[in-house]
């Protein structure tokens, strides 16, 4: 346990391996180290802003349902209104079609009617006279009771 | 071996002694240990501590060069995680202490850990393993660990200690320093005595910082030697537990020579 040289070599030698360190060790190091790190921050960033996102999207996506919700729903409405229009137009069509068949019909019944009452009023009137000819056994002027006939026939 | 059938004084003697090389007054340039390396004087060299220390601080550099060179910021290997814990442990050290902006602290903080840490690990071979080695070879002496070797820690410290001088007269300038040194802690009237406290002071910072290391690990050396003069069957019940414990020491030791070489060279920067 002497004093000697060895004091300044190991001396030397510490120098040396401090100064190799401080150039080639330390910096690359310790720069992956800062990059690393900032690297987990821009990560931690970025996630950060991704978690925003997707919630603006989900209100978004959410807001966009409400509104197409809201935009069927009115359709679907404005729809049955004009439907039911469309049935009451229809309807209302119909009854006035069906009231007028029927009055054209009824018309008809009505003029029927009178031809029927007109031909049967001739021949009651013609079968009133031949009645009349085979009960008074004589001839009558078919001119001259004319008149008569005819009112006969009109007050059946 | 010293001889063939040594004492237990001879065998702690030999087993605490360094190989020097060196110019001996009557035996000329030769490899000693013991006595003769004493006579050699200042001007001879421990071989087998520089060897060791070189051979640590290579381990120190390549190993941490070699994740330096294929450093990622992304996902890091096993190795690469490990050097960055080392790394990030010296570093948040450095930043609670040294609150100056300088570039040297912190590398100069992880050389010391590791370098001390490396060396101090050395001791875990068991005592008689490399110096029988060696001895086979025809090599005398061979120490392993060089933080036993008072020289290795000195030479750290007082490295440190001119570090310390530097910064000093660097941050305050030489008169800055000279009245840190002079005019304080009692003021301008008592300027000797307070030369003298400081001057004090700061010779104590390197003595202590490599007295501590230098005492610990050869403390803990001469338990091991002790305990390997026990017969081999009984040496386990403590060496083992010695060695265990000196996993704590080891790093300890290297831990607290870092933290005192930043704090010495933060009171360096700090103005008073």
């Amino acid at each position: 346990m002497n004093i000697n040289l060895t004091i300044i070599g190991q001396a030397i030698a510490f120098f040396i391996f401090v100064v190799f360190c401080m150039k080639y060790v330390w910096p690359p190091i310790t720069g992956a180290l800062a990059e690393r790190k900032k690297k987990i921050a821009e990560g931690l960033d970025a996630a950060d802003r991704a978690e925003r996102d997707l919630k603006l999207a989900q209100e978004k996506a959410a807001n966009d349902m409400r509104a197409s919700k809201e935009e069927a729903a009115a359709i679907i409405e404005q729809a049955n209104k004009r439907a039911t229009k469309i049935i009451e137009e229809a309807k209302e069509q119909a009854r006035e079609e069906a009231d007028r068949v029927k009055a054209s019909a009824e018309a008809e019944v009505e003029q029927e009617l009178n031809r029927a009452k007109d031909a049967l009023r001739a021949q009651v009137g013609a079968l009133a006279i031949a009645g009349a000819e085979k009960i008074l056994e004589a001839s009558i002027d078919e001119k001259a009771h004319a008149k008569l006939v005819e009112k006969l026939a009109a007050e059946l | 071996m010293a001889s063939e059938n040594p004492t237990s004084s001879e065998y702690i003697s030999h087993h605490l002694s360094n190989l020097t090389f060196g110019n001996h007054p009557t035996e000329g340039w030769t490899f000693a240990g013991g006595e003769k390396a004493a006579e050699m004087g200042f001007w001879a060299i421990n071989v087998d501590t520089m060897f060791f220390s070189i051979l640590m601080g290579m381990v120190f550099i390549w190993l941490f060069r070699k994740v330096a060179d294929s450093v990622t910021s992304d996902v890091p290997g096993n190795l690469q995680n490990f050097i960055e814990s080392v790394i990030e442990f010296v570093d948040s050290n450095v930043k609670s202490i040294f609150h100056h902006k300088n570039p040297v602290i912190a590398p100069l903080a992880l050389t010391v850990f590791v370098w001390i840490f490396l060396m101090n690990s050395l001791k875990l071979i068991p005592v008689d393993f490399i110096p029988y080695i060696a001895g086979e070879m025809g090599i005398p002496y061979w120490k392993i660990v060089p933080t036993t070797d008072i020289n290795a820690t000195m030479g750290m410290s007082i490295s440190v200690f001119f570090l310390i001088i530097f910064y000093s007269i660097k941050v305050k300038g030489v008169s800055g320093f000279a009245a840190e040194l002079s005019l304080q802690p009692l003021g301008k009237y008592f300027i000797p005595f307070n030369l003298f406290l400081e001057v004090v002071n700061l010779l104590a910072k390197p003595i202590s910082l490599g007295l501590r290391l230098f005492g610990n690990m050869y403390a803990g050396e001469i338990i091991f030697i002790l305990i390997a003069l026990l017969p081999f069957w009984a040496q386990w019940v403590l060496s083992v537990p010695w060695a265990i414990f000196h996993i704590l020491v080891i790093t300890l030791q290297a831990f607290i020579f870092m933290v005192l070489t930043i704090v010495y060279l933060a009171m360096a920067h700090d103005e008073h």
